[in-house]
């Protein structure tokens, strides 16, 4: 075991944990931030999206010993007032079902718009590709990432 | 106007009493329906299972015992209540009810049955609440109850107006009516408008909802090694290695598993890894090959048995037929693939034995926990959290029954988190099946149709008296069940996930065969069926005639855009009717799916933009399973563990999915299922069309489907 401070959301934290544990287990485990969700552990299915220093990770493929100083920012700092763009999107195309790969799914989405303001169709398509919604609300996810990228 | 009785013999099923604080309270017993449960009114609170309130604001506060495991059941079911009971849908608070109310019923089912069983009793709550603020109003300005009318959660007299808020404590002592009108489903206002997720901040937010969530003082964490092949049990072990591992606090062997303890979950996953087991033969090891070779023979076995039914005489209209067409279409086993792995929450202590978590099925499995660990079911408690999806996986609590083991070994609060390896290995996959078909067919018509289906460990693996029965005069269903050791289940749309791919597939060919419109075939079968049946028939060839000319118009059947293939299917299932139109189009030398057009009929649409959500989540689901889906056995050993061996649609995949619903006033009916079971048939027709290939087997990307 071995102690690690690490910037999550802006604020300081410092947990114990074994070098090779995954962020995701950190953040689930350690730090009770339950929006990061598991869904397959080997980097699949995105349910773990997060941000290093706002590109978007697959927290499970990521150990703590390798955070350093980067920054992670998770669904639950992703906007103050859960207003963020994106947010405001699925809302009003009423995207989730189960909901449990929506947080993986915005996360990604929001590090695309953070490189990509103004994505096409098929740049929506291709950054989204690697997160998995096993309830098939793709229709939904795409419209709702160019909907806020038009806002 | 309806009128629906609240009681009989004097008892009622619906209960008022003050809410603490000033207001009303009404209980009722959510999931059933009114008339069984006016038969067995509910006995004492404990038996009510959902709440009305209206505070003395004026806030209406739904309690929903139902969680949500994705259909949207939390929001469109009370949306229901709140249409009946007059309210602005603003002023509306849906609750969970608390994991820890005593006064919640423990008996709940989850929301499999959802809108069709509840609509009365949801339409009949509101109803009743309403007329309980008309005749208190009515007493309030002395006058009859019947000249009193309601808008959003206002009592009206001419221009004089109470609401339900005032009116809400001193409704308490207002007696329950022996009967209430329904709302005229033209009048709705609720009903028919989008409304959003009532837990979509919580989603978007990442609140903790789910099992996998779920946090107790002083729980520890388990994960547990299973046998890796069906046929196999545990010989010994070492757990020297695991037990170095940091945070693995014990490990112990539970019936044929090995329960690793610990103080996180990486730390118990990587202990699981440690462990060396060593695994004997305890059964058949059975293997995909040998599978196939089996339901293959049995396709070509009859006995009494095997037939489900019989009109006409097949053979004679075998014998005088101008042409016939014979298919044979496979289908893999599937794991479910939820995406929040199985996982639950068990707390054993000498007073109770309390487990929290993902399940549809707590009735059940209390039942069985009680008995596994020999207390008394009262000791038992089960609540139930959001499901990160259940597509059949989590009716079964085998998760449920493991927790409970373990804590009941330790003694502690814990969570068992299954590793998606675990998840996909350890479950009841939807069976392996075959179907062969046979048509006879003389001047342009059907003449005679013969299913047979083999499923392994399927029970009857058709739909007998469901299209095209009744369509055709002589019509004959078989089904044979094979045995085996590997557990199947329900999986999302049982039985017709498959069926339906077979034989909408079948048709379309046939169709090429005889020279005559896939559409029209169906058509034709569907007129004889509703003008002049053949036998019992367990479907509506009106309604189904509808969905399919409206699919076929909104899909331009008659009149293709160029460079677009497309096929064409049509099913019925969970009482809706549903028919597709798939576009396929070449690209990079490749049929690729851009389009479905699809019809429904579901009876009354009640949240639209969540219907289309379910509608396109079941096309994307059939498709995406019809393309990838691969599942085998070699040696009783599953031969996919995870999202790298078994694939599963992504976005890119799954095409734009356009929806329209048949205008009704009809009940509503399922729609969690029925248009994922067509998605299948009309895409391989597609393809067909497209590259002049039929495909007779899942996964379709495993076929040659090369254009040319």
């Amino acid at each position: 075991m071995a102690s690690y401070t690490l910037t999550i959301n802006g604020q300081q934290k410092t947990v114990e944990a074994d070098a090779d544990t995954p962020m995701l287990w950190v953040l689930r485990d350690e730090l009770d931030l339950k929006g990061t969700k598991f869904g397959c552990g080997i980097g699949q299915c995105g349910a773990c999206t997060v941000h290093l220093n706002g590109n978007a990770v697959r927290s499970c493929q990521l150990p703590v010993s390798a955070i350093g100083e980067n920054e992670i920012t998770t669904i639950e700092g992703l906007s103050e007032n859960g207003d963020h763009p994106l947010q405001k999107a699925w809302t009003e195309h009423d995207v989730p079902q189960c909901g449990y790969c929506q947080a993986g799914q915005i996360m990604n989405a929001a590090a695309l718009l953070n490189r990509n303001p103004n994505p096409s169709d098929q740049e929506i398509a291709d950054a989204t590709h690697g997160n998995l919604c096993r309830c098939g609300t793709y229709n939904k996810i795409r419209a709702a990432v160019a909907t806020a990228a038009k806002s | 106007m309806t009128l629906i009785k609240t009681k009989v013999d004097r008892r009622s099923f619906l209960k008022t009493s003050a809410l603490a604080g000033g207001g009303l309270m009404i209980g009722f017993t959510w999931g059933c329906d009114p008339v069984e449960a006016a038969k067995a009114p509910p006995k004492e609170w404990f038996d009510i299972n959902a709440f009305l309130t209206i505070a003395d604001n004026g806030t209406v506060t739904i309690m929903s015992p139902n969680p949500e495991i994705g259909q949207n059941v939390k929001t469109s079911m009370p949306m229901v209540v709140a249409e009946e009971l007059d309210v602005n849908w603003d002023d509306v608070v849906v609750k969970q009810a608390p994991l820890d109310a005593e006064s919640f019923s423990r008996q709940v089912a989850g929301g499999s049955q959802s809108i069709r069983s509840s609509w009365k009793i949801l339409r009949t709550a509101g109803a009743t609440a309403r007329q309980l603020m008309i005749q208190t109003a009515a007493k309030e300005w002395e006058v009859d109850a019947a000249s009193l009318t309601t808008k959003e959660g206002y009592v009206y007299n001419g221009r004089k107006k109470l609401s339900y808020g005032e009116l809400a404590t001193k409704a308490v002592v207002a007696e329950i009516p022996e009967e209430v009108e329904l709302k005229d489903p033209k009048d709705f206002t609720i009903i028919g408008n989008s409304k959003t997720n009532v837990d979509m901040k919580e989603i978007i937010t990442g609140k903790p909802l789910f099992g996998v969530d779920y946090m107790a003082p002083g729980m520890v964490y388990a994960a547990a090694l299973r046998p890796p092949a069906f046929g196999t049990k545990l010989k010994s072990f070492d757990d020297s290695e695991a037990r170095k591992v940091n945070g693995v606090t014990d490990i112990f062997q539970f019936g044929e598993k090995i329960a690793v303890i610990g103080t996180n979950t990486w730390a118990v996953f990587k202990g699981k890894k440690a462990l060396k087991a060593e695994w004997q033969k305890d059964g058949k090891l059975e293997s995909t090959t040998g599978h196939d070779r089996e339901l293959r023979r049995l396709l070509d076995s009859s006995n009494s048995n095997s037939v489900k039914r019989n009109d006409g005489n097949i053979k004679s209209a075998f014998a005088s037929a101008e042409g016939t067409l014979e298919r044979v279409y496979e289908a893999p086993f599937l794991p479910h693939n939820t995406l929040e792995p199985m996982n639950f929450f068990g707390n054993v202590t000498d007073e109770k034995v309390e487990l929290v978590g993902p399940i549809q099925t707590p009735q059940w499995t209390q039942g069985r926990v009680a008995q596994l660990l020999k207390r008394p079911a009262a000791e038992v408690s089960i609540d139930m959290t959001r499901m990160g999806g259940g597509f059949g996986r989590r009716l079964y609590g085998d998760f449920a029954l493991e927790v409970a083991e373990i804590s009941d070994k330790i003694r502690k609060p814990v969570k068992l988190m299954f590793t998606r390896e675990d998840d996909m290995t350890a479950g009841t996959y939807r069976p392996a099946s075959k179907y062969k078909f046979r048509a006879a067919y003389k001047e342009g018509k059907i003449t005679g149709y013969h299913l047979t289906g083999a499923g392994i460990q399927m029970g009857n693996s058709t739909r007998p008296d469901w299209f095209p029965a009744g369509g055709i005069d002589n019509y004959k269903v078989e089904s044979h069940n094979l045995e085996s050791n590997i557990t199947t289940g329900a999986w999302r749309a049982p039985v017709t996930n498959f069926l339906a791919v077979a034989e909408q597939s079948f048709f379309d060919e046939l169709a090429s065969e005889m020279g005559v419109d896939a559409v029209q075939l169906r058509l034709d079968i569907l007129e004889r069926a509703k003008s002049n049946p053949v036998g019992e028939i367990d479907y509506e060839p009106e309604k189904m005639i509808g969905v399919v000319k409206l699919a076929a118009e909104k899909g331009n059947w008659n009149n293709p855009e160029p460079g677009i293939s497309k096929g064409f299917s049509c099913y019925y299932s969970h009482n809706t009717y549903v028919a597709e139109v798939a576009d396929v189009e070449t690209v990079n030398g490749e049929p690729k799916i851009t389009n479905m057009t699809v019809a429904v009929d579901c009876g009354i649409v009640i949240n639209p933009d969540a219907a289309i959500n379910q509608v396109q989540g079941g096309v994307v689901d059939g498709l995406g399973h019809a393309l990838y889906g691969d599942f085998s056995f070699v040696n009783g050993t599953p031969q996919a563990a995870n999202f790298d061996k078994f694939r599963l649609i992504r976005t890119k995949e799954a095409p734009n999915v356009d929806v329209h619903f048949v205008k009704s006033y009809n009940d509503p009916t399922g729609l969690g299922e029925p248009s994922l079971p067509p998605a299948g048939g009309a895409l391989a027709n597609a393809i067909a069309k497209a590259t002049g290939r039929r495909i007779y087997k899942i996964p379709f990307t495993k076929q040659d489907i090369s254009i040319g």
